[in-house]
């Protein structure tokens, strides 16, 4: 297939009426359930109960289920919270960088992969909390007036995240339901079912498209924008602190903050194409999610992979050139100590893989989209495992090294993990719009006037 | 259509985004203030055909993230070098480098809520679900592929019959009257209603005494009450006789703790020399120790006459001679041991409360038996405090 690259593309193949889009965009919520649908469901809420069993196990007996020990004190559940934030980051950047950047084409993508940030932060903000062993005082982590007369201690990097974590979780939020506002008003307009109507009333909170509203929400759009896209460098930025912060062979690197939010994007792109890839061909999405939006986050994978790339290698030239001793044998026993085979596993998927991106065959396959894709979760999740579990497990003294091995519940809450993640990922995909139907009206070919005085609507 | 309504509106529909823009700009132009365009998403150019300018919400989110920051960061720097100072990791109390990612966090978090609160419930007054245009045919078109104005009736160039006339010039589709909705009475007290309260406040107060009182106290958010271990004064199966406290084995001697040598002598060969001065704390002491283990029985002013007079074995005066010749060590050991009816308070008063509660009987009893020179000394210091200290 030949692109003629100087030529923007159409944004929205097969060039519908506007009333086709509410129709292609609102189908899956309008059908009843299909069987592929109860058969993904009940494979992800089995995942999620067998998260909930490890849960209850972890909350009733204490985190000694877990393989953790001295000095592995972090290990599946820091690993866990790292990824899941990770790939949180991918919507964010979506809805608000490329937003700024004005790559229209994001449209298509936006609303899900804001949707998946939101449920990645809830997935990912589980972990912290139960590594506290006595999650249910997790309150004592917000500053309020107490009984003790004490407040959070303010210059660790660990309360930095619980401030960065819930920030960009409510922050996220509101974004996603501002998009979702005049949706669900077009949502309400639409339906007759009298309960369906109530409950898109209340959430479209009267919206009534006038344009003055307008007007003040595509400014605070904007703002909002604005305001998201230094706040998703900052977290994965501060999720970073909690290691570069201390002194472990492995973590205390000046070069973790840009690293961390390179491979988050990385990972959290990923995750959009994989969740997409079947979205599109469940949903009969292929006009709205087309070929060219899935080249396109390859190229941004490509990009931030081989930052990630950059930065292992660069790891290894500092570690050298640092003449630390524990720092070389840290990344020295990466290669060659117990834990290689994580480091391998990384590595491949990481840095090698995504490389096979440089082609336009692959770019343009679906096929190996997928792998390459599901590749960079398994990578991305060794990354976070390697640098926590394998430099805890070789620091300064040698009398104090031990491995780390993984209980069934750490597996177990790992599982529930994705069953979680997935099981909001469907039932957001059955409830709610996952595509912007007034983003993507305003992108059709034809939506806007041929003729207007001026300015861009901004 | 009922007649008896108020007209709140007229709404006219238009196919093409061309010819809304152009309706807008008509509008405007004929002098309407109190109009307003549907459009189920943005049209470019709108704002300038309706002659709106800038949006003004920027200003909001630099206000309350403006205030945000500097609240948070001298909340932070209160709370660590003011309100409770401690050391973290030799760090300065203060250490504003530290705070500038929560300061930056919350910066955005203040900011964004602000706007998107702003923006929702100040500048739209939204949720409001009872505005008369909800339901009507024109919204239902507007919200899928038409486009629409509103002309409403308050606008003081407001003419029924010239506003259709003028909209159909334009080249409206269809024109639609939109009309105020009926008022509805609210009855409060309907029985419906208070059901309702009675369910809230039912479900409220149980939820509350189940979660303070009984959720907080099963397995395992129990605050660590129940541990295998035994408290003290408690029972036990694990010893012979039953107390889960056990008692030093006999003779044993706490570190840096020499026994009193006279236990259970009444008359000790060689008393004990008191090694406190009577200073004005130590005298504080023994004033508060003695009102608190000696008043009851012997009296404040350890005349004798108590407030526990006829119900208990009257405890004797502490002024009379034999008392006043007793050498300090000898009221110690009286203390330490005991002496008669009165029980041992050896246990209950450590020994330097003991020294300082004699310090204050010698008080009490110089001021029953004064010396010339008392009343001498007590002269001299009225003249240089110009009061009278004995009252």
């Amino acid at each position: 297939m030949n692109i003629d690259y100087t030529k923007e593309l159409a944004l929205v193949e097969g060039n519908p009426r506007l009333a086709d889009i509410d129709e292609i965009i609102t189908r899956p919520l309008t059908q009843p359930p299909t069987r592929k649908f109860y058969i993904a469901l009940s494979i992800s809420s089995t995942a999620l109960l067998i998260g909930a069993y490890s849960l209850w196990l972890t909350l009733y007996y204490g985190i000694g289920m877990w393989g953790n020990n001295i000095p592995v004190g972090w290990a599946f559940d820091i690993t866990n919270f790292v990824f899941w934030i990770g790939i949180g980051h991918a919507g964010t950047l979506i809805s608000a960088i490329l937003f700024l950047l004005r790559q229209r084409w994001r449209t298509g993508i936006a609303r899900f992969a804001e949707g998946m940030t939101i449920f990645a932060v809830m997935t990912a903000g589980i972990f912290p909390v139960i590594h506290l062993g006595r999650p249910w005082l997790a309150g004592y982590l917000i500053p309020y007036p107490n009984q003790h007369l004490l407040w959070p201690n303010f210059v660790s990097p660990l309360l930095w995240d619980v401030f960065a974590v819930s920030t960009y979780f409510t922050v996220s939020l509101m974004f996603w339901y501002m998009g979702l506002i005049p949706d669900f008003a077009i949502l309400r307009d639409k339906t007759v079912d009298k309960i369906k109507k109530t409950i898109y009333s209340i959430f479209s909170l009267g919206w009534r498209h006038s344009n003055r509203h307008w007007r003040h929400y595509e400014k605070t759009y904007m703002i909002m924008a604005g305001l998201a896209t230094p706040l998703v460098l900052s977290v994965h930025t501060i999720v970073s602190f909690d290691f570069a912060v201390s002194l472990i062979p492995g973590w205390h690197t000046t070069i973790f903050p840009p690293y961390f939010v390179a491979g988050a994007i990385y990972s959290g792109f990923a995750m959009v194409m994989t969740v997409l890839i079947f979205v599109r061909k469940v949903f009969d999405m292929e006009n709205i999610i087309t070929l060219n939006h899935l080249e396109r986050m390859a190229k941004v994978m490509l990009l931030t992979g081989s930052l990630v790339a950059y930065a292992y290698l660069m790891e290894f030239f500092i570690a050298w050139y640092s003449q630390v001793p524990a720092e070389q044998y840290d990344f020295w026993a990466r290669v060659v100590g117990p834990y290689r085979w994580a480091w391998y596993f990384m590595i491949s998927c990481n840095a090698l893989i995504p490389q096979l991106i440089w082609f336009k065959k692959v770019r343009r396959s679906v096929v190996v989209l997928f792998v390459i894709s599901i590749c960079a979760n398994i990578g991305m999740w060794f990354e976070r495992f390697v640098i926590i579990v394998q430099s805890l497990s070789r620091d300064y003294l040698p009398s104090s090294w031990h491995m780390f091995t993984p209980t069934l519940v750490d597996f177990g809450v790992l599982t529930g993990s994705f069953g979680l993640f997935f099981t909001l990922v469907l039932l957001f995909a059955k409830t709610m719009p996952v595509i912007s139907i007034v983003e993507t009206k305003s992108v059709l070919e034809g939506s806007q006037p041929s003729v207007h005085g001026g300015s861009h609507h901004e | 259509m009922n007649e008896n309504k108020v007209l709140h509106s007229v709404a006219a529909l238009f196919d093409t985004p061309d010819k809304i823009i152009n309706a807008a700009r008509k509008v405007k132009d004929a002098g309407y203030t109190m109009f307003d365009v549907n459009t189920s998403y943005p049209v470019h150019g709108m704002d300038k055909a309706m002659g709106l300018g800038q949006s003004k919400i920027g200003y909001v989110t630099l206000f309350f993230g403006f205030a945000g920051a500097v609240f948070i960061f001298l909340f932070m720097g209160w709370s660590m070098a003011i309100n409770y100072p401690y050391i973290v990791g030799g760090k300065p109390f203060f250490p504003y480098q530290a705070f500038i990612p929560i300061t930056f966090e919350v910066t955005v978090l203040c900011g964004s809520i602000a706007t998107v609160v702003g923006m929702l419930a100040v500048f739209f007054n939204l949720p409001f679900l009872s505005h008369p245009i909800h339901d009507s045919n024109y919204i239902k078109e507007v919200s899928v592929d038409k486009f629409g104005v509103v002309i409403e009736a308050e606008d003081p160039l407001f003419d029924k019959n010239k506003v259709v006339e003028f909209l159909k010039n334009l080249g409206a589709g269809k024109i639609e009257f939109i009309y105020e909705p009926e008022k509805q009475a609210i009855k409060i007290l309907q029985p419906k209603f208070i059901v309702f309260l009675a369910v809230v406040a039912a479900l409220t107060s149980f939820s509350t005494y189940f979660t303070l009182n009984k959720l907080m106290y099963i397995v395992p958010f129990n605050w660590m009450d129940n541990q295998k271990k035994s408290n003290p004064q408690s029972e036990t199966n694990f010893f012979y006789d039953g107390y889960a406290m056990r008692t030093p084995v006999e003779g044993t001697v706490a570190r840096g703790f020499m026994p009193y040598p006279f236990h259970e002598q009444a008359l000790p060969s060689e008393p004990l020399a008191n090694p406190t001065l009577p200073t004005k704390q130590i005298l504080k002491i023994g004033q508060e120790k003695f009102l608190t283990f000696c008043s009851p029985c012997h009296g404040n002013y350890a005349e004798g006459v108590s407030r526990l007079m006829g119900q208990f074995p009257p405890g004797p005066t502490l002024h009379s001679a034999k008392i006043i010749g007793y050498s300090d060590g000898m009221i110690y050991n009286i203390i330490t041991n005991g002496q008669n009816a009165m029980p041992s308070y050896a246990y209950q008063i450590p020994r330097e409360q003991r020294w300082a509660i004699i310090d204050y009987i010698r008080v009490l009893q110089r001021a029953q038996n004064p010396k010339p020179s008392d009343f001498q000394a007590i002269k001299e210091l009225n003249k240089e405090s110009g009061k009278n200290v004995v009252n």
